[in-house]
């Protein structure tokens, strides 16, 4: 087996240090020698989105990206997001609009639509659709996801608005 | 109260933070062994050689086992013992399992389960439903029968008459978190195993057997699933067992989760079908005689397949009153995945039938085919939804029966649809569509309206049945456990919804817990749609037995009646006291009472005989009706759903959020399997859509524009259910036949013949059948 690489990262704010197979997945790093479980594993081929993370202020799916990639890079996870007693307004949504069912794909859409809302604060109920394409749900027939992400920015923009 | 409010769903911010634990998420201890199988390359044949030395020399492996190794049963069949966990002489399907690598990682394990060479001698599969035929190869002795009244004599009478045929795809689950299990080995050989299951009591059962221990030696966990839709009713218990015997082989935790190839190419998936009808029918189109033949294409095991073509007989008949018909159903076994179930468990298909035999008969007739659907209904009866009612027909006084002998007696279908073809304002965009369709020449646009009956209950009677276990601490707090498993379908929210109405207290009180063997036993598949119904009784029963010790307790300290302690908004009211719960909870514990209780619920009133055909094998039916809109282009067959609208009966919902969630996610689930999910194997066998690059469910972007969901709200289930709710997991997945009906509807407009389009509608099969009806 090769020699194994060492990757500095800095994951949800916190400077992290880990070895790994320079073929090693981005996902597998998270999950595995980190113990961030919650991007997810639906597809391992860029498909489904659930282990969507955002790297460097992008979305990516952490299954098509090696560990060495991200090396020096700044990644955020779900977690890094918000936690059960502080929810971020997106998370408040997703919870109150019924955005999901199995919540296997959640932490993904969450990672998603939290870069979206960035890149597109005040999006169409469309723009919402094709951006959020990427992520596949079984459950909900994402019309509650929408209407989260709908909700999230509606409330971002108005908190924006107030602090102005 | 806490029933009937749409709360969100339980977990819901431990989902949206990334806390929720599933199988694989759960923190592990470093020794953890991980597993994958190696698998067949040929659909069928004898195996003559096994090399395994490359995969035992592969880095990180620990073990490999085939199936001589086995220590106990080498069987994972939920049915009747004929599914190896590894292929013994000969193998039956591409992908079936025949070794069992086990390494130091899950990377490590599959790499090395690549590496194995087997030889087999080929022999001749069987693949299709016309191969199967031709070899007579199938479950059962001959195929099952069920008739009412002389449907060949009623035909030969009639004044018009069709026939066809239409082929109906099967479908993969895509639960989004794949089949996954953790065996952990403790001491004096027991085991403990987290498994991704609909039904943790077979998977004891299974796990027991294989170590050849008592079902006591074996405890299973589930907190939740990513998803299910049935196909985590059987399709677990190959990894759990496989994780159990190389914990058992090797002392350590194992783990197994399949990659999504893998599991796509291991797991059944929802049963294709072929359908073939001869109908007889008078002017208005009303049905007189009717004649289905089913073919369902089972896979090498039996699996569930009895029960799932049962199921499919069971409706042949949907929404419509059948005076004489006759259903034949073929099982027909097949060198490809066992098919198991999946949302719907046959009904789907069967549905499909009789909804094509409607839409042919129109088309016939020339008419809207709402109209022939309306004229075929079932009767409408007086308290059929437990109100009056303001029907178009006059209710009859004795209800008319279904193919197999069961009265209707709670038909809302009238109400229903009349209610939905205003709402979505059905007739004035009937004639819209046909005035685009007359401007239009390349893109054409297609309506309809389909209804949904759907029986309730598992039709093997004795499944019927839940268990419940329930602690109130003496804080107040409470602690509720119970057979059902939750894979997102809110069954855990609403049942904790139960339980706190039963005390009064706030849902908050109540701690939901992982659905657990050693907690309650003997349970039945989380499937069905049952969930909620035999689990909220069992509950129910277990907390009224609480709480009739307490107010028992709480009249003697206060020399008063127990029917005179009330519960309410968190407090206990006796005589002229008033306490919290948490103190009535102390006080009963000081007196030395039991706080703890088992409940149990059986579904009355059910007789069924699958045999003859006759009985009663639901207590009662689920309702709904759906509107779609679609629009195809003529030139490529490509197609999108333009609006749709839904009407569905969830009785008196216990959380309207939840329900509304299944239905809108059950009706996108069933557009996608009559639309884009196409299933493709090669001439050998090999599943070629075995991944999502391959496989379409539908995305974010694939929606209806317009999506109108409601919960119909006069409905009642007049049988005595939790709270009169309505089971709402499986019906709302067929209101997605609107939109093959839809496409049919577009596809009739290019030209004068019938359409005949086969399921799933894809690109391909639209242009097909547009070029069939220009042709006619
Ligand atoms: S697991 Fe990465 S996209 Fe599916
Ligand atoms: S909630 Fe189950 S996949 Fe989205």
């Amino acid at each position: 087996m090769a020699d194994k690489i060492h990757l500095k990262m800095t994951v949800n704010g916190q400077p992290v240090e880990t070895l790994a197979e320079p073929r090693e997945l981005l996902i597998h790093v998270l999950r595995e020698r980190l113990d961030i479980t919650g991007p997810h594993i639906g597809c391992e081929t860029t498909h489904c989105g659930a282990c969507t993370v955002d790297l460097d202020g992008k979305s990516v799916k952490s299954c098509t990206v090696f560990a060495a990639q991200a090396d020096g890079a700044e990644i955020t996870t779900v977690e890094g997001i918000g936690s059960p007693d502080k929810l971020h307004v997106l998370q408040e949504m997703f919870r109150e609009h019924h955005g999901l069912q199995c919540g296997f794909c959640t932490p993904g859409m969450i990672t998603r639509a939290w870069r979206l809302l960035q890149e597109n604060p005040t999006p169409s109920e469309e723009e919402i659709r094709f951006g959020m394409a990427g992520n596949l749900c079984r459950c909900t027939g994402y019309q509650n996801i929408v209407k989260a992400i709908m909700a999230a920015a509606t409330e971002m923009n108005a908190a924006k608005e107030a602090a102005e | 109260m806490s029933v009937a409010t749409p709360l969100p769903h339980d977990a819901a911010a431990l989902h949206v933070t990334g806390q929720a634990r599933y199988v694989d998420d759960i923190p592990v201890p470093a020794t953890t062994l991980h597993l994958a199988f190696g698998l067949s390359e040929i659909a069928h044949g004898r195996i003559t050689r096994i090399d395994l030395s490359q995969v035992r020399a592969a880095p990180g492996v620990v073990a490999v086992l085939t199936a001589s190794d086995l220590p106990g049963e080498n069987d994972v069949s939920p049915s009747v013992h004929d599914e190896p966990l590894l292929a013994e002489n000969t193998v039956f399907y591409h992908g079936q399992p025949i070794f069992l690598v086990v390494a130091q990682s899950h990377l490590a394990a599959r790499k090395a389960a690549r590496l194995g060479r087997i030889t087999y001698e080929e022999q001749p599969a069987l693949l299709s439903i016309d191969d199967a035929l031709a070899a007579d190869s199938r479950f059962e002795e001959g195929p099952r029968l069920f008739r009412k009244g002389d449907a060949a004599g009623a035909i030969a009478e009639a004044a018009h008459v069709i026939e066809g045929v239409i082929e109906i795809g099967g479908q993969e689950h895509f639960y989004l978190e794949g089949q996954a299990a953790l065996a952990l080995p403790q001491e004096g050989g027991d085991m403990v195993v987290h498994s991704s299951t609909q039904h943790p009591t077979e998977i004891q059962h299974k796990v027991a057997d294989a170590l050849g221990r008592p079902m006591n030696a074996v405890r299973v966990e589930v907190r939740r699933m990513g998803g299910g839709f049935g196909g985590k009713e059987s399709q677990g218990n190959a990894l759990a067992v496989a994780c159990a015997v190389a914990a058992h082989v090797t002392g350590r935790p194992c783990k197994m989760r399949y990659d999504r190839d893998d599991d796509m190419t291991i797991t059944g998936k929802r049963h294709d079908f072929r359908i073939t009808y001869r109908a007889g029918f008078d002017d208005e189109g009303r049905i007189t005689g009717i004649d289905f033949v089913q073919y369902a294409r089972c896979g090498w095991s039996q699996d569930l397949s009895l029960p799932v073509a049962d199921r499919a007989m069971l409706h042949a008949d949907n929404a419509y009153y059948l005076p004489h018909v006759r259903i034949e159903s073929h099982r027909l076994k097949t060198h490809s995945q066992s098919a198991t179930a999946f949302r719907g468990f046959g009904g789907p298909q069967g549905m499909v039938g009789i909804e094509r035999v409607m839409d042919h008969i129109a088309h016939h007739l020339k008419v809207d085919p709402l109209d022939v659907r309306k004229a075929n209904f079932y009767a409408a009866m007086a308290g059929a939804s437990g109100g009056s009612i303001g029907a178009e027909k006059k209710p009859e006084a004795v209800p008319q029966t279904t193919p197999y002998h069961m009265p209707v007696e709670d038909f809302v279908l009238h109400e229903i649809t009349g209610a939905l073809v205003e709402s979505a304002d059905y007739r004035a965009r009937r004639a819209a569509v046909a005035r685009w369709n007359d401007a239009n020449p390349v893109l054409k646009r297609g309506i309809a309206l389909t209804p949904v009956k759907f029986g309730i209950s598992f039709t093997l009677t004795h499944l019927n049945q839940a268990g419940a276990l329930v602690h109130v601490y003496s804080d107040g707090s409470i602690h509720m456990n119970h057979g059902g498993t939750e894979m997102g379908q809110g069954l855990f929210q609403k049942v904790a919804q139960v339980a706190a109405a039963s005390f009064a207290v706030d849902v908050a009180a109540v701690k939901i817990t992982a659905t657990d063997t050693g907690k309650v036993p003997n349970t039945s598949a989380t499937a069905a749609s049952s969930g909620s119904d035999l689990n909220g009784m069992a509950v129910k029963a277990a907390c009224d037995t609480i709480r009739e010790r307490i107010a028992l307790h709480l009249a003697e300290t206060h020399q008063t009646e127990p029917a005179r302690v009330f519960f309410e908004e968190g407090r206990v009211f006796v005589g002229d006291d008033v306490m919290s719960f948490a103190e009535a909870a102390r006080s009963a514990y000081e007196a030395r009472v039991s706080l703890s209780a088992t409940g149990f619920y059986k579904t009355p009133k059910l007789a069924w005989d699958r045999i003859a055909g006759r009985g009663r094998p639901f207590f009662y039916f689920a309702y709904g009706a759906a509107v779609t809109e679609v629009v195809i282009d003529t030139l490529t067959g490509e197609n999108r759903i333009l609006r749709t609208d839904i009407l569905h009966d969830a009785g008196t919902s216990l959380n309207p959020a939840i329900d509304i969630g299944q239905v809108e996610g059950g009706f996108v689930q069933g557009a996608g399997w009559l639309t884009t999910e196409e299933l493709v194997w090669s001439d050998k066998g090999k599943l070629m859509t075995h991944a999502p690059s391959t496989y379409k469910i539908p995305a974010c972007s694939d929606r209806p524009a317009v999506f109108n969901v409601a919960l119909w709200d006069r409905g009642r289930n007049r049988e005595d259910t939790i709270y009169r709710s309505k089971a709402v997991g499986e019906p709302p997945l067929m209101l997605g036949i609107s939109a093959l009906m839809a496409l049919s509807d577009a596809v009739a407009a290019c030209g004068p013949g019938y359409p005949a389009l086969d399921a799933p509608a894809t690109p391909e099969r639209v242009l097909a059948a547009v070029r069939r009806v220009r042709a006619a």
